[in-house]
């Protein structure tokens, strides 16, 4: 059994759209990795996203999650908790009053013994580091807290994948920094494959690997170093790159001896530092 | 409008707390029946004894819930006023064209009490029962009926999502209010149709908020592989306990004996 998601030649259409949402997307997100996608808007990041844990069944082509078909209805429950989803706006996906009914949610919805559920949901708030609140009601929590419950309640139904649909969109820096760096160790010390959707360059930077969309299409796709060193072609599509890059790259355009590719202020000292 | 709590709970762990909501919802019913089968003075001094007797064991002042009644003092007094001039019978004094009678005066004064028990008595159900667990037990206590019918799962269910999200919208109102108010809008005065009309920039735009949260939240539940009631576990169990069993008893006891008072005396 491959231990993937594969995207195999997908179309998606809305039914209400005329255009097509995706065309022609080949993709393979293997275990293990953490991929970051970017893409402005409508470029069908979020149709993507919910092709993978069969939200939506593609038109035309196939994906697959760890061998299983999302066109195969009998497989979607398996999949569904295979490959976990967390979407953008932290009130609009509580269920619950309570945080720990919330992260409770899933396995009850999957028929976990309630022995065993105290124990995911103990376990799962240990990871995003909120034990303490696991009584507290949802609505007084902060922003960044609140993501942080919508990706326990994900982790307690043991998925390989989490998928964040801008998971960081709406909150502020602090609790960006929050979530980042939950997810970076979901990825790093949990070993769960993370797909990362976001508007940030300075999050897709932390990725092993970049997916960059346009118009329904994946256009470019490599480690962030070799993305964001296209900095003419990302600004064609609409999009940015990290503030650092977007300096060296100006300091090269001026002639000075910079690479191309700098990433983060630490490489950026170490590369203008020669120059004084 | 943000004073307003729905199924106000105050946290604690007594007794009562830990009684199974099941347990409480059934008594609480009991004895809602009880204070309306009862129909004289002696009879009341059991529930009234009860509702003592359990306010001591929740740890939740009477003092406290007697305050709680305040917001419903207008249709108390009401209540009292209609009863004391409306029944027939021996005049005991006279207000211009209305009378005060005897009769009156009794009825008034046991509606009064009936009405004070009746709301001591359910709000105690709520004092001590977070809403979740209320709502657990109501899908519990109603799960036998799902068979004829009654949809016992998603009931529940809409209760828990609009506890949840009561507390959001009202946020959301909050800001919609402010954002008008700060564009000229004006909700507080104008006679009762200029009111109404002001609240459609508010009302609108919260309908537009509240379907796009459903929208967003059907998609979440789902991918979080929700789907209806049927094999779904829960973390936490509903457990009758001997504590349970005591309670069930005292209630009997407690409607036989008030009961059976209209025969002794
Ligand atoms: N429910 C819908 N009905 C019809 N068309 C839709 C629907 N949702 C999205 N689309 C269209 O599909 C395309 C892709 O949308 P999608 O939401 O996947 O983009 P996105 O990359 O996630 O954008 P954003 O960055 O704004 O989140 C857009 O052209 C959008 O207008
Ligand atoms: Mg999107």
């Amino acid at each position: 059994m491959a231990a993937e998601i594969l995207a195999e030649s997908v179309y998606y259409q809305y039914s209400q759209a005329k255009d097509l949402a995706l065309k022609d997307i080949n993709l393979r997100i293997q275990k293990g990795e953490f991929v970051a996608i970017i893409g402005p808007n409508g470029s069908g990041k979020s149709t993507l996203a919910k092709l993978f844990n069969g939200l939506f069944i593609p038109a035309k082509g196939s994906v697959r999650v760890d061998g299983l078909d999302t066109r195969d209805r009998e497989n979607i429950w398996k999949i569904r908790q295979k490959a976990g989803m967390v979407f953008q706006n932290p009130d609009n996906q509580i269920v619950a009053t309570v945080v720990e009914e919330d992260v409770a949610f899933g396995p009850e919805n999957l028929g976990v013994p309630p022995e065993e559920i105290k124990k995911r949901v103990y376990e799962a708030l240990k990871i995003v580091e909120l034990t303490d609140f696991d009584q507290k009601a949802p609505h007084l929590l902060s922003g960044g807290q609140k993501q942080r419950v919508a990706i326990a309640g994900v982790i307690a139904m043991k998925p390989d994948y989490i998928i964040l649909d801008e998971p960081t969109a709406m909150l502020d820096p602090v609790g960006r920094r929050e979530v980042i760096n939950t997810v970076k160790r979901l990825n790093r010390e949990e070993g769960k494959t993370i797909v990362l959707i976001t508007h940030f360059m300075e999050e897709a930077v932390q990725a092993d690997r970049v997916i960059v969309m346009n118009r329904g299409r994946v256009v470019m796709e490599g480690t962030p170093r070799e993305i964001f060193s296209r900095v003419e072609e990302l600004k064609e599509i609409g999009l940015d790159v990290p503030q650092v890059t977007e300096l060296a790259h100006r300091l090269k355009g001026r002639g000075l001896e910079v690479r191309g590719d700098i990433l983060t202020i630490d490489e950026m000292v170490e590369c203008l530092c020669p120059l004084l | 409008m943000r004073e307003i709590t729905i199924g106000q709970y105050i946290p604690g762990n007594s007794v009562i707390h830990r009684l199974d909501p099941r347990t409480k919802i059934l008594i609480t019913f009991a004895f809602m029946v009880l204070l309306f089968v009862i129909d004289d003075f002696t009879g009341y001094a059991f529930p009234a004894v009860f509702i003592i007797v359990a306010s001591l064991l929740s740890g939740i002042s009477l003092k406290y819930m007697i305050r709680g009644l305040r917001p419903l003092v207008v249709i108390i007094l009401l209540t009292f006023v209609l009863n004391l001039f409306m029944i027939k019978g021996r005049v005991i004094y006279e207000v211009g064209p209305l009378d005060i009678t005897y009769e009156g005066l009794h009825q008034g004064v046991f509606m009064v009490l009936r009405l004070v028990m009746l709301i001591v008595g359910t709000s105690l159900l709520t004092l001590t029962t977070s809403p979740i667990t209320l709502t657990d037990g109501i899908e519990s206590l109603l799960k036998p009926f799902s068979r004829v019918g009654v949809p016992a799962h998603e009931l529940a269910m809409m209760m828990t999502i609009a506890l949840r999200f009561i507390p959001t919208l009202m946020e959301e109102t909050d800001k919609i209010m402010k954002a008008q108010m700060a564009r000229g809008a004006d909700f507080s005065s104008g006679n009762i149709v200029k009111r109404a009309k002001s609240l459609v920039p508010l009302l609108v735009p919260l309908f537009i908020s509240a379907f796009r949260r459903a929208d967003d939240l059907a998609m979440a539940m789902e991918s979080r592989c929700y789907r209806g009631g049927e094999n779904r576990t829960r973390m936490k169990q509903l457990r009758m306990t001997y504590a349970d069993l005591v309670a069930f008893i005292a209630t009997g006891l407690l409607a036989a004996g008030s009961l059976a008072s209209r025969f002794i005396w």
